[in-house]
């Protein structure tokens, strides 16, 4: 058959066959690939196996001394809401001076400078550094200014929320500056030229629109601060506390029980580490560990699927942008 | 009858070492339409956005001589200066709607001026969005996402919007050139009703657009101003060899 259409046998072995040293390294290129996703899901799987047995409600909020890690959970949660309270009013300002305010200077050029340098120290570093300043300096400053006995001079969930919130800090600037700078001129013309004031083009155009953005650097860094042992390793995380750390805010007629921020925590990822490196009976204690692990990493995958999810809608609002 | 709105003298404009414009000195009167021309690079955005000082948001720029709206001269020292880009609103080459919905786009303006009321909001925006014709056409969606609109219903509620905030002076920087030609057709009329109430600039690459809508034309070349004249004068009878050519399409 002679046909000028198709094409001949030798030329499709030629072009479109793959050659036994193509073949090979494709297989490479995907298989690293595929790797990834492959390591993901045996950690996770391995890890659900292992501790799915234990979780229960009684597990999830009950005190250690009834096998369970309410007092953890609780604990972990507390500090990364004062963590939160800490790190994102100063890091979400700081960033919106940097790309809308600061001229492009020398000095602009350090301070993005340092914040990056900070996000790549060490994090037992941060954790000697809280020790060090705010509980042995700042602390026990304040406990005489205010004569307030032995209340902030200690290791406590507070200082220990400080540290983390310096922690993530160039995490929420970074992304907020990236969020920012996203954000095209055009909007901001469109909004001087309706007669705004630099401060309502940031705060009714810029912002809102960046919003989403923000929004998933500061889950970032919950999910990051969650995960961290060594900043709270001196500040106050404790093994075993039987009763929440809370204090009644009492208002005459009823009180009200809120964090308190002067005692030490339990903390989910430091039990992982004190129970696998200083268990006495390590079968025993087994089961908890796994329970523990699953609990932490749950939460940390909530968080990351919170953060795509506002990723997504922040790109799809630039796109929206761009297209018009 | 005609009366001069903006009267520009000796301006020359600087972007860092570079020069944009260079002594230029026109009378612009009120309630015509006047057309920028010229071609690409020429200075035509640099002119109309010192109008309403939106080129200071360039870093490095700088401007020799005065320009007056309404005999005050706008670079003094004591202006006002977000007042005045109320006064001289501006709609740019490509449709900058917020992403936000329709109505919120609309009240936009009126609401950074401190307007709350709702019965006041609606009113605003019914007469903005009737002068704009555009009214019909989003009445029943105001509640929408704007990127739905077609590119031209767009560019018409970019220019609803600016009336909202109620300016005296619209400055149009080439409007239509991203529009198809009922589009621009449908921009053409507006600008022609628009011009009853306001005194409108329009920058331009189409020589026939400028022809048709404009009284006044202006036709710069690398930072110069050649020519200045009625719209019928320009095109039957242009005064400057580099003008004839341009209209005719011999260059640029």
């Amino acid at each position: 058959m002679n046909n000028k259409y198709l094409l001949d046998d030798s030329i499709i072995n030629k072009t479109f066959k793959l050659s036994k040293q193509d073949f090979w390294g494709m297989f490479i290129i995907k298989f690293t690939t595929y790797l990834i996703f492959i390591l993901f899901l045996a950690i996770i799987l391995f890890l659900y196996y292992n501790g799915s047995e234990i979780i229960s409600r009684k597990f999830l909020f009950s005190s250690p001394i009834n096998n369970g890690i309410g007092v953890a959970l609780f604990g972990t949660i507390a500090v990364c809401i004062i963590m939160i309270i800490f790190s994102v009013p100063i890091g979400v300002i700081s960033a919106i001076y940097l790309v809308e305010y600061a001229e492009n200077s020398i000095l602009k050029k350090i301070i993005k400078m340092s914040i990056n340098n900070l996000a790549g120290v060490p994090s037992i570093v941060f954790g000697l550094f809280g020790l060090g300043f705010f509980v042995l300096i700042l602390g026990k400053n304040l406990d005489e200014v205010l004569n307030s006995g032995l209340l902030f001079g200690k290791p406590s969930m507070l200082w220990a929320s400080a540290t983390l919130a310096i922690l993530v800090l160039p995490t929420i600037i970074v992304t907020t500056m990236e969020a920012l700078e996203r954000i095209p001129d055009t909007q901001r013309e469109a909004a001087y030229a309706l007669g705004a004031e630099k401060w309502q083009v940031v705060k009714k155009v810029v912002l809102p629109q960046a919003a989403p953005g923000i929004l998933t650097g500061i889950i970032l860094s919950v999910s990051r601060g969650m995960g961290e042992v060594a900043p709270v390793l001196f500040l106050g995380c404790a093994f075993f506390i039987p009763n929440l750390p809370l204090a009644d805010l009492n208002l005459g007629l009823f009180s009200i029980p809120l964090i308190n921020p002067a005692e030490q925590f339990m903390f989910l990822s430091y039990n992982v580490f004190i129970l696998s490196t200083q268990s006495i009976d390590l079968r025993s204690s087994l089961p908890y560990l796994y329970g523990n692990v699953v609990i932490l990493i749950t939460l940390v995958m909530i968080f990351n699927s919170a953060a795509i999810y506002y990723r997504y809608k922040f790109r799809k609002t630039l796109q929206d942008i761009n297209r018009s | 009858m005609k009366e001069t709105k903006i009267k520009i003298k000796n301006v020359s404009v600087y972007f860092g070492y570079l020069q944009a414009l260079n002594n230029i000195t026109l009378d612009i009167y009120d309630k015509r339409v006047t057309s920028i021309i010229g071609p690409s690079g020429c200075g035509k955005t640099s002119l109309l956005k010192s109008f309403n000082r939106m080129n200071e948001l360039i870093k490095g720029f700088k401007l020799k001589g005065q320009i007056f709206i309404d005999d005050t001269d706008i670079y003094k020292k004591n202006i006002d200066v977000i007042n005045l880009r109320k006064l001289v609103g501006m709609v740019f080459q490509q449709a900058n709607l917020f992403p936000k919905s329709i109505y919120e786009n609309l009240t936009f303006a009126p609401s950074i001026n401190g307007i709350k009321d709702k019965t006041r909001l609606n009113e605003i925006i019914e007469n903005a969005c009737t002068l704009s014709g555009i009214w019909d056409e989003i009445k029943d969606r105001l509640k929408d996402n704007p990127y739905n609109l077609s590119a031209g219903q767009q560019q018409r509620l970019c220019i609803a919007r600016l009336l909202t905030a109620d300016p005296d002076i619209l400055l149009l920087d080439e409007p239509a050139s991203a529009l198809d030609p009922i589009s621009t057709n449908k921009i053409e009329e507006l600008i022609y009703e628009l011009k009853k109430k306001y005194t409108i600039v329009v920058v331009t690459h189409n020589m026939q657009q400028a022809a048709r809508i404009s009284d006044y034309i202006a036709f710069l070349y690398m930072g110069q101003l050649i020519e200045y004249d009625k719209t019928s004068k320009i095109f039957t009878n242009p005064a400057n060899k580099q003008t004839e050519d341009y209209i005719t399409g011999r260059f640029g």
